[in-house]
């Protein structure tokens, strides 16, 4: 099966999405994580005004049958939260890049290691989907 | 290599996210676990279950056999009806929780995929003495259950005479039966706490079966969507509630242990365990705090003293939140008892709560 990657995106290994949005990030999970992860019922995010690190767990995203940690794929603060997820997280299945993103972020100018551009995460995509 | 069902290619083409499950390669979904618990609580779903084991259990001495190495008893299971039993070993740690069928001449066993050949082990080394035959029909027959709401009309549908016999068909009650003009052995068994049945078949009919099952409106359904059926009447699962380790009683399956009905392998045991009291109870529990408690995580007092093991936990579908069932002492067993759930590491507060979570809706 194949999965939605907006070329204009940076992936991380870790399958969250980041977009530059003027001086902000917005971040999400990929069309990948929501796929493997199924539907989403239940999530942990950070408060506005937190700050996250690059590579660090900064929230919790869960299905009916899986619990997984979202790791931050910058650094910054965080500038807005989702909370339109607070009543359907479902959105992050039907439009993870969408009106499912999660956290806004002021960034600090680092990033974790091994961001990749669209081809590469397909490619990444594709590797484990064998 | 992992096994196969005889509806592999079937679950694969339907675009079925395929996983491991006790050596086998099983569909964990098809078009997602909530949509699927949702229609079999609401309608109608269908689940290939052939990874379990189906042995015929056979010989003048068949049920006398039975009677010796399950809890329940046989006796009491009229011909053309089924009871849930234990397999027990002589300390009461329990081998495998199973399905007893009484057939003509024959009692049809189901066992859990996972303990296939621990139980074929098993039930071999309790033979001596008995005049009977175990014959493994794992292989030739496919398993299907239809469960829900909608599946007595759905089935009756299927049924060869049309003459709507199943209705007929008591709870646990199983009958020889003509689907889709094939013989198939029909049971009013079950896995999810709805109306259903369970469907056992010759395997080279499976696909034409399950397609003809799903053309009459049965949703396929996968192995997430039955461990969350399962879940929320908590029924227990192998490996999880049960295991070698754990005796009925802790378990709560002391319903299931019918002490005097004569000497039976583990009762020794089970008499003085009984007695005692077991020391740790299955307890279902609720969230206080935020979180999602998970199998295996960590149970702690509130002061931080591990005291037990989450067996089953998720954000249950059809109560709405997150809950969980985990092995405490029984001090803490009791409705409103307090505990925490690591998470990850972090104390979560939870509270005992009443099983089951959901109240199962059988025809009875």
């Amino acid at each position: 099966m194949s999965h939605n990657v907006p070329a204009e995106l940076r992936y991380s290994k870790s399958d969250e999405w980041v977009r530059v949005e003027g001086d902000e990030l917005v971040i999400g999970i990929t069309d990948f994580a929501q796929d493997q992860l199924g539907d989403i019922v239940y999530l942990e995010l950070p408060k506005v005004g937190q700050v996250i690190a690059p590579g660090e767990p900064f929230g919790v995203i869960e299905s009916v049958k899986a619990s997984s940690d979202l790791y931050a794929p910058v650094g910054g603060e965080v500038v807005a939260v989702n909370g339109d997820l607070d009543a359907s997280q479902e959105a992050i299945n039907t439009a993870p890049y969408g009106a499912g993103w999660l956290i806004r972020v002021r960034p600090s100018g680092d990033e974790e290691e091994g961001i990749m551009d669209a081809a590469g995460y397909a490619a990444f995509c594709e590797d484990r989907a064998h | 290599m992992l096994k196969r069902t005889p509806l592999f290619e079937k679950h694969v083409a339907a675009g079925a996210r395929m996983v491991e499950f006790g050596g086998w390669e099983m569909p964990v979904q098809y078009s997602g676990i909530i949509d699927e618990h949702n229609a079999v609580r609401q309608s109608v779903g269908l689940f290939d279950i052939s990874h379990m084991g189906r042995l015929m259990v056979r010989g003048p001495q068949a049920e006398e056999f039975l009677q010796h190495v399950v809890t329940c008893d046989v006796s009491a299971i009229p011909l053309g009806q089924s009871n849930y039993g234990l397999l027990c070993r002589p300390d009461g740690g329990i081998v495998d929780d199973i399905f007893i069928y009484h057939l003509p001449d024959e009692f049809l066993v189901v066992i859990n995929a996972s303990n296939r050949e621990k139980d074929w082990q098993w039930l071999h080394d309790h033979t001596e003495g008995f005049d009977v035959e175990i014959v493994s029909r794992s292989d030739r027959w496919a398993m299907l259950a239809v469960q829900g709401p909608g599946a007595e009309a759905l089935l009756i549908q299927a049924e060869e005479s049309g003459a709507g016999s199943l209705h007929d068909l008591p709870f646990h009650g199983v009958a020889l039966s003509s689907i889709f003009g094939y013989t198939a052995l029909v049971a009013r068994t079950g896995y999810t706490g709805e109306d259903g049945f369970e469907l056992f078949f010759d395997a080279v009919h499976a696909e034409e079966i399950w397609d003809k099952l799903v053309g009459l409106g049965a949703k396929p359904c996968g192995l997430g969507a039955r461990d969350s059926l399962r879940f929320e009447p908590c029924l227990a699962l192998y490996g999880h509630e049960i295991n070698d380790d754990i005796n009925p009683y802790e378990a709560r399956l002391g319903w299931v242990v019918k002490l005097d009905k004569g000497d039976f392998v583990g009762r020794e045991a089970l008499v003085a365990i009984k007695a005692a009291g077991p020391s740790r109870r299955l307890t279902g529990f609720e969230m206080v705090g935020k979180g999602v408690a998970r199998g295996d995580y960590p149970v702690h007092t509130l002061d931080g003293e591990p005291i037990g093991v989450v067996t089953t936990g998720m954000p249950a579908p059809s109560i709405g939140r997150p809950l969980g069932i985990a092995y405490v002492p029984t001090s803490l067993s009791a409705e409103g008892s307090e505990f925490d759930i690591l998470i990850r590491e972090k104390p979560v507060r939870a509270r005992a709560i009443k099983m089951p979570f959901y109240k199962p809706r059988y025809k009875k």
